[in-house]
């Protein structure tokens, strides 16, 4: 199980830092998710995996529970991350409008040069 | 003693305080601003005058409070005699200037403005002078040079202003940073941070290996403030400064910073060779070097600048030294240089105010037009020669006297030879102030009539001299404050006497003969004027700017290099950095051996992870089609849910579906607007990088996943397992944290969430109203619209749905504290409720039917969940503390009321008002780009028998 945690936020990390490294915005903005996912994985995971153990107390005693610090910050997490995300589509599709180009990268240099040759 | 300690937090604050009046009083006149100006300085000195008996007695005034004493900062403050000495000047110059520049300053200038700055000036040095915490020192000592650099740049609109403000900012500032190094290793040696501590501990410091390093960084704060070579440039530049302004910091207060600050450290760094030779050497070429330009300046004020670096070079000297007596000294010259310097400066400013001009080429023969301002400039010229009878003569007296005596390298003569050529500059300069402006023929080419000010501008001056005088006379008048103000630099008990008298000492003739050769100088000075102005010298200005520019565009050209606008490559940047950091920790660390077991994976799990597995990858190489990018995106928020349910994390995957939910429909609609493709323009090389980069951030976040997975760890949620049921009432763990532990977090959390929310509504706004507008509407989306957009199978079902889901949102809601559910999901859940609503049923149609704004929503949210808070402070209990109690209502079984429940509400209604303003503004940019609006439920009624196959068009 731990490996199977563990790649998948190997693997979601690796998606998301591709996408953001893309050239339009709307990509960026599926890389960040993909980011957000990973991180919030990451974080609840350092309470260490459990099954069975939810952190709500049982009437009768004895039981053992899992770690539920990180779950409580993954929670509210996976709110602003949604809150964030919103605010950058619409950073995103502003600039799109304004502009008429979703290009994320501006001014001179490598690049930009070179997304200048290729873009619309 | 403790009684009266807590005044020290009142005279401290004082200033800052009376800061905000002058800027509401100027509504009121003029006077009213000076007088609310001159109040809280007034005030301050008094209380300081109630202190004073017991200073005077040798006691310390000590107040202490707490501010981060795990960083070692408190605001302690304390005053034993330099304290008294310094605070009584700052505030008493204080008034007198209060009272100057309410007659100096033009009708046209701000003058609220000036006595907010002065006030903020003032409150800075204060602080500064009675501060027992070297941090605090620190902070107040930055203070002074941005109020500084607001008064010097007051005149705004004068070019010299600015940049003369700016230079002194530039200097000050980066001396003020590198003391700050220096403190702080001061205090790490001290072990404390505390002044009377480190005071305390001088021998240890000086036996520090680090003992110099923080010597020549604290000394570069010192020198920087008070102008000492190489760094006397920024002062002259700084008297484009109103005269009001050159009076207050460089007579009593900004450039005497720098001298306290060595007065102050004296027993903690003073009676090494290498304060010695650093000191003492530094204070004699600035002396030297700032008389002999003094000399040769026309501009009064810039001679009086000069004068100045050269009166504090003399006082660098003096506590360079290291002995007690020129410690004596230095203090009474302190004193000295205050009254006659001030005086000086008021008399330049009334003379540039009365005849237009500071061009001592330009002046002369004013003893019969200004007579009273003749008499006044006179004593104080004179008392800054040091001439018998007035005060300048004791101190300076005292000074050749400790010269006479000081070897330097060996030399006999070094030091009294220099230090009495520095005195004879010093009579010549002075000598010229009064013959050059005062003496000689009355002119007929003053630029204005000349005559002497009203009363209230030659008041302040006119008392300064009363003290050269009586001091000069009766030089025991100061003794008192001199010897405790001594006592309390050398931290010794010294008796001085201070006399007019000394007898036939070597300090005598040395005097004579500077006085007697700064006569002479005088008489000789217009041919040696043409040699000095056709000597080459190197003109600091322009070394200044040429650096400055230098620095500018290396900044320039790194931040192009790094910062070019290109978001890809500064995102690289950080990822490899990141990478290369995490790789150095990694090999860095030690690692422990495993400790826990691998738990099992059931094949269901596994083929969720398959499912994440393929979609991320899919969405990475095939994220070009956005459309399937985002039905890809949701398989995955889909599968890492269920990955959450699994874990024993159910609030975690209730929260990761519904938000993902949402997510997916706000990128839905903002796809509408953008492209559906993202053009394939990436070379394989850079998508080739790109990938090796992601690959490797990849492999090692889940190499450290792995590697800590592995492993145990100490965590403090026993407490919050233990404490949750007893003290928040509540055995949904989690939710607990959420709303009572860590409340004051999710309070952060949701005014964040609510910020989000409004700022997209504003940014919805700004981009309708700008030139988005017109590409919106002129963009033809009729490619992307449905015919059938309100399906009747959607809006018969979600009208079915809605009260079950608003039924489903308040029980998970209820039952939030003891199982999982609580605010936030039910917020979500609520939120798609409505949403569901808006795609089936129409925009306009359910927005008629919408009560409540969304702003509002985030309102009541925020405020109900403060107030929750604030709520506990009534009950004397912290921000946040959660009580509860069980009901039993006799239909219903026993249910729990909390107050966290309350405070869950406010998180509620915030996410529910957050995420409705978003979807809501996003739908609005829809609507403005042409989208039309249904009246009714349906395009059409299905009801009704319609002949056309088209349908009813609304």
């Amino acid at each position: 199980m731990e490996l199977i945690v563990a790649s998948s936020v190997g693997v979601l990390t690796a998606g998301g830092v591709y996408l953001i490294l893309r050239l339009r915005s709307f990509p960026v903005i599926l890389g960040l998710a993909l980011l957000s996912y990973a991180v919030n994985v990451f974080l609840f995971a350092s309470g260490r995996l459990a099954i069975d153990m939810s952190p709500i107390l049982s009437k009768y005693g004895g039981a053992t529970y899992t770690d539920p610090l990180p779950q409580a910050l993954v929670l509210t997490a996976i709110v602003i991350s949604f809150g964030m995300t919103a605010v950058l589509v619409l950073i995103g599709l502003g600039a799109y409008l304004e502009a008429g180009s979703d290009k994320i990268n501006v001014g001179s240099g490598g690049e930009a040069d070179r997304d200048g040759e290729g873009g619309s | 003693m403790g009684g009266q300690s807590h005044l020290l937090f009142v005279i401290a604050a004082l200033p800052f305080v009376g800061a905000l009046l002058p800027g509401l009083m100027i509504r009121a006149g003029r006077n009213a601003c000076a007088t609310f100006t001159a109040m809280p300085t007034a005030l301050a000195l008094v209380i300081l005058l109630l202190l004073a008996p017991s200073v005077m007695r040798g006691e310390v005034v000590q107040a202490e409070i707490e501010w981060l004493p795990q960083l070692g900062l408190s605001a302690s403050f304390f005053l034993d005699g330099l304290g008294l000495l310094f605070a009584g000047m700052i505030l008493g110059v204080g008034l007198l200037i209060t009272l100057y520049a309410r007659f100096y300053l033009s009708g046209d200038d701000p003058m609220g403005q000036f006595f907010t700055y002065l006030l903020l000036f003032q409150g800075a040095m204060l602080g500064i002078v009675i501060s027992d915490n070297i941090l605090l020192l620190l902070i107040f000592w930055e203070l002074t040079s941005l109020s500084s650099f607001l008064l010097i740049g007051y005149w705004k609109h004068l070019p010299e202003g600015r940049q003369g403000a700016r230079m002194a900012l530039a200097v000050t500032g980066s001396g003020g940073l590198a003391m700050i190094a220096g403190m702080l290793i001061l205090g790490s040696i001290a072990g404390s941070y505390n002044l009377t501590d480190i005071l305390q501990a001088g021998d240890a410091i000086r036996a520090s290996e680090w003992y110099i390093p923080a010597l020549i960084l604290i000394l570069i704060g010192a020198f920087t403030k008070s102008a000492q070579f190489p760094f006397h440039f920024w002062l002259p530049h700084a008297m484009a400064a109103p005269t009001p302004v050159s009076a207050y910091l460089h007579s009593a207060t900004m450039v005497k910073a720098g001298v306290f600050l060595m007065a102050r450290m004296w027993p903690a760094l003073a009676g090494t060779d290498a304060w010695f030779y650093i000191v003492a050497t530094t204070g004699l070429v600035t002396m030297v070097l700032g008389a002999l330009i003094a000399l040769f300046k026309d501009d009064l004020k810039a001679l009086l600048a000069f004068s100045t670096v050269s009166h504090l070079g003399l006082l660098t000297m003096l506590l360079g030294f290291g002995t007690e007596a020129a410690a004596v000294a230095a203090v009474f010259h302190i004193i000295n240089h205050l009254t006659f310097k001030a005086a000086l400066f008021m008399t330049a400013g009334i003379v540039d105010h009365e005849t237009h001009t500071r061009d001592i080429k330009r002046l002369g023969g004013l003893r019969t037009l200004m007579p009273v301002t003749f008499v006044i400039g006179t004593i104080a010229a004179l008392s800054m020669a040091g001439l018998p009878f007035f005060n300048g003569f004791l101190s300076k007296e005292m000074m050749l006297e400790e010269a006479s005596h000081t070897d330097w390298l060996g030399s006999h003569y070094a030091v009294p030879v220099l230090a009495t050529f520095g005195a004879l500059l010093s009579v010549a300069y002075s000598f010229r102030f009064v013959a050059h402006v005062f003496l000689g023929p009355v002119r007929d080419d003053y630029p204005s009539k000349p005559h002497d000010p009203p009363f209230g501008m030659w008041a302040a001056p006119a008392l300064l001299v009363v003290l050269v005088i009586a001091i000069g006379v009766m030089p025991v008048l100061a003794e008192t404050l001199v010897t405790v103000a001594a006592s309390a630099v050398t931290g010794a008990d010294l008796h001085p006497h201070l006399k007019i008298w000394h007898g036939f000492t070597p300090a005598l003739y040395m005097s004579v003969f500077a006085i007697a050769g700064g006569a002479v100088l005088l008489l000789a000075h217009g041919p040696l004027d043409r040699i000095w102005a056709a000597a080459p010298r190197p003109e600091a200005k322009t070394i200044f700017d040429w650096i400055v520019k230098t620095f500018a565009t290396a900044a320039r050209a790194v931040t192009e290099l790094s910062h070019n606008g290109a978001i890809s490559r500064y995102l690289a940047i950080f990822v490899i950095a990141s990478i290369a950091l995490g790789a150095a920790a990694f090999a860095g660390g030690g690692l422990g051996p495993t400790t826990r077991e691998l738990l099992p994976v059931p094949p269901v799990i596994l083929i969720g992870w398959v499912m994440l597995v393929v979609a991320t990858v899919l969405v990475a190489v095939t994220h070009h089609h956005r459309f399937r990018a985002l039905v890809l995106i949701g398989i995955i928020g889909l599968s890492i849910s269920a990955g959450f349910a699994y874990l024993s994390a159910p609030d975690l995957a209730l929260t990761q579906i519904s938000v993902e939910t949402v997510t997916i429909m706000l990128l839905l609609l903002a796809l509408h607007f953008l492209p559906k493709e993202s053009p394939r323009e990436s070379p394989i090389a850079l998508k080739v990088r790109d990938a090796a980069i992601a690959i490797t951030a990849g492999a090692g976040v889940a190499g450290l996943a792995y590697t800590f997975l592995l492993r145990d760890v100490g965590t403090i949620s026993d407490y919050h397992l233990a404490n949750s049921y007893e003290g928040g009432g509540g055995t949904n763990v989690v939710n607990v944290i959420l709303v009572d532990f860590r409340g004051y977090d999710t309070y952060g959390e949701i005014i964040v969430l609510g910020i989000a929310g409004l700022t997209i509504y504003a940014l919805m706004h700004a981009l309708l109203d700008g030139p988005a507008a017109r590409r919106l509407k002129n963009t033809d989306y009729s490619q992307d619209r449905s015919r059938d957009r309100h399906p009747l199978m959607m809006v018969v079902v979600t009208r079915v749905l809605m009260p079950i889901a608003v039924l489903v949102g308040i029980y998970i809601f209820l039952r939030g504290h003891n199982q999982p559910g609580g605010g936030f999901v039910a917020g979500l859940v609520i939120a798609i409720a409505l949403l569901m609503q808006y795609m089936a049923s129409g925009f306009a149609w359910t927005q008629a039917r919408k009560r409540i704004e969304y702003h509002t929503m985030i309102g009541f949210g925020v405020i109900i969940a403060g107030l929750t808070g604030v709520g506990s402070w009534l009950f004397a209990r912290p921000f946040l503390t959660s009580s509860y109690t069980y009901v039993h209502l006799p239909p219903i079984e026993e249910f729990e009321l909390a107050t966290a429940m309350l405070f869950d509400l406010g998180v509620f209604l915030t996410v529910l008002g957050a995420v409705m303003l978003m979807l809501y503004s996003f739908s609005r940019i829809a609507r403005f780009a042409g989208e039309t609006v249904n009246v009714e439920p349906m395009d059409y009624d299905p009801g009704e028998h319609v002949d056309d196959d088209n349908g009813k068009e609304n």
